[in-house]
């Protein structure tokens, strides 16, 4: 097996001038600028990438984190020659991706968000066609082709054609393929969207498995649990630049105290605020309307705290959420919105 | 080049799989019209005898420009817009122009395929096989050739500009005008009352692939100079490819 190769970016950048490609799985990015009244030819320009440089190592379970629209399947369209940049350098080991598109090619190995399936075919000739395109031989794509059915649980049906297959079985189908010509860096891009728990589980088993074998993977999610579960490493991105980046448990000690207390208050929230703010262990209390958000250093202890401070305001609490440390609460640190919005 | 033949075996394996059906769509279509004008309305003698004559290339070029058109052009667009399925093969690694070439060759198969087994029924069909002979066997090999990679290009032209909602409108307002402006039940020189009508139809392809067929198969019939059909289809092979492979590429990458 062929070791990882790593991934570099630098300053990249990508404006829309149409719609987004359905698999840049990017369609409710937020508008950029747009032209002057002035131009007769007035087009909506949406800004996906606002220069973005990521490294990520050879041999690493890398992880793009970030709310729709934020960039992520961008990014990932670029690395995988599907998304021409419209500037900044976007490299897949020694080969910048823009430049030497064949070569590059032949190291990935991509996994779409939507499944992207030959439909004419059946689930083992599209892995058989897929390594002949890489020039594998017959013998060996058979035997590949069977290894991999068997692992995705698909031998059963392996003759029959993908169209009456459910979207977890297309999924499946779809990373078996990706997998075919040994590619060095695996790119995923959501890729337990519509999976059941079992599958997912079994999934990332398989995610893990080949990681050791040493190749570079890729992941974007929206998916806080799996990109803790699976990654060594985060990007944390939202409308198109890097807002954090690091382990998942460094990542979670950069959020002030750790624990996110979340409270609506009938009335008073900044009055509220300001006592809280002098309690020892409360790191950072913001307000936003009627609600706090308090970043301290525990969580269910402070509830007495927030009550009496509540009172002291002549204020009711309607309504409280306590959350560990968590990426969720990170990215709603960093961006003041919740990842799943 | 491996990868190239690879992408060809899987569009063979395809069109293999779906022969029957693919047959149909190509046959059935002519093949009435063979009979309808070739033998009912020639034997009441409601067209004058002769004119199988004019109908057989004509049919012939109709038969090569839709299968060409519909192999290339609907694959085309399915895979680039709902299922995406073509997104496998622009990973594969060749330049992605390779991919579009791929597709003209395999209509270009597709319509040998196509044109091998129409010709033959629509001799037999025809009463008295419509005077037609292969005296010049050279020119109607390259003239056949012409017309399958005219027909393939068109396809792919359409196939990267249409979007899959389109695809009544296709029919209706671009293949329904090309085939009864294409001079393929009738000779270009038929149109000369209606002299703005004679004139517009030069833009249309399939006219050239009519009477360039009429020109090598059934040469006693009038017909425009082999030598200018050859001419004016190499011109918009090499047209239509250019643009069809622009068509392609914009539409591959975003």
């Amino acid at each position: 097996m062929a070791a990882g190769a790593g991934i570099r970016t630098v300053n990249l950048c990508k404006v829309y001038t149409s719609p987004p490609p359905a698999a840049s799985g990017a369609a409710t990015l937020t508008l950029g600028p747009q032209r002057g009244p002035g131009l007769r030819n007035k087009k909506v320009e949406i800004q996906a990438l606002a220069g973005l440089s990521l490294e990520v190592r050879p041999g690493e379970i890398f992880g793009l984190l970030g709310p729709n629209g934020a960039g992520k399947s961008t990014t990932a369209g670029i690395l995988t020659t599907r998304i021409r940049p419209t500037s900044g350098e976007a490299w897949v080991g020694d080969y910048e991706v823009w430049r030497d598109q064949v070569k590059a090619k032949r190291l990935i190995g991509v996994v779409q968000q939507r499944p992207n399936l030959d439909f004419s075919l059946t689930a083992r000739e599209i892995l058989q066609f897929h390594a002949a395109y890489f020039g594998i031989g017959k013998a060996e794509r058979n035997k590949l082709s069977s290894e991999l059915l068997e692992r995705f649980q698909l031998t059963d049906r392996a003759d029959e054609l993908v169209r009456g297959y459910s979207g977890g079985m297309m999924q499946r189908v779809a990373i078996a393929r990706a997998m075919m010509h040994h590619p060095r860096v695996l790119f995923l891009d959501e890729p337990s969207t519509g999976l059941d728990p079992q599958t997912r589980l079994l999934l990332w088993e398989i995610i893990r498995e080949y990681n050791a074998e040493g190749t570079t993977i890729l992941l974007t999610t929206h998916n806080m649990e799996e990109a803790d579960a699976l990654c060594g490493r985060i990007a944390i991105i939202d409308h198109g630049k890097m807002i954090a980046l690091g382990t998942p448990a460094e990542l979670k000690a950069s959020i002030p105290g750790g624990y996110l207390l979340r409270a609506r208050l009938s009335l008073g929230a900044d009055e509220a605020a300001g006592r809280l703010r002098n309690e020892a262990g409360v790191s950072e209390v913001q307000v936003t309307g009627g609600r706090l958000d308090i970043y301290a250093d525990r969580g269910g202890a402070l509830v007495g705290l927030l009550v009496s401070a509540a009172s002291a305001c002549g204020a009711e609490l309607l309504d409280l959420e306590i959350s560990e440390p968590s990426l969720e609460n990170l990215f709603l640190h960093h961006t003041g919105r919740s990842l799943r919005q | 080049m491996s990868a190239f033949l690879a992408l060809l075996a899987r569009d063979a394996h395809v069109a293999r799989r779906n022969f029957v059906p693919l047959m149909l769509q190509t046959m059935l279509q002519p093949m009435l019209f063979v009979f309808v004008f070739g033998q009912v309305m020639t034997r009441s003698g409601m067209m004058t005898p002769g004119y199988e004559d004019f109908l057989l290339p004509g049919i012939m070029a109709i038969t090569m420009m839709m299968t060409g058109i519909q192999a290339v052009a609907m694959p085309l667009i399915s895979e680039f817009q709902f299922t995406k399925e073509i997104e496998d093969r622009l990973l594969a690694p060749v330049n992605i122009q390779w991919l579009a070439v791929e597709k003209i060759v395999a209509g270009m198969l597709q319509t040998a395929v196509a044109g091998c087994v129409v010709a033959p029924a629509a001799y037999l069909l025809i009463s008295g096989g419509a005077g037609a002979s292969l005296k010049r066997p050279v020119e109607a090999v390259v003239m056949a050739l012409l017309v399958a990679l005219l027909s393939s290009a068109v396809g792919l032209l359409m196939g990267c500009s249409v979007g899959q909602t389109q695809i009544g409108l296709l029919f209706s307002l671009v293949l329904a005008p090309m085939i009864m402006f294409g001079c393929a039940y009738y000779p270009w020189s038929a149109l000369a009352s209606f002299p703005i009508v004679q004139k517009l139809v030069l833009l249309n392809p399939l006219v050239y692939a009519s009477e360039g067929l009429r020109g090598v198969l059934t040469p006693h019939v009038e017909h425009m100079p082999v030598w200018v059909v050859m001419l004016v289809l190499a011109l918009m092979d090499a047209l239509i490819v250019a643009a069809g492979l622009n068509q392609f590429m914009k539409k591959a990458v975003g």
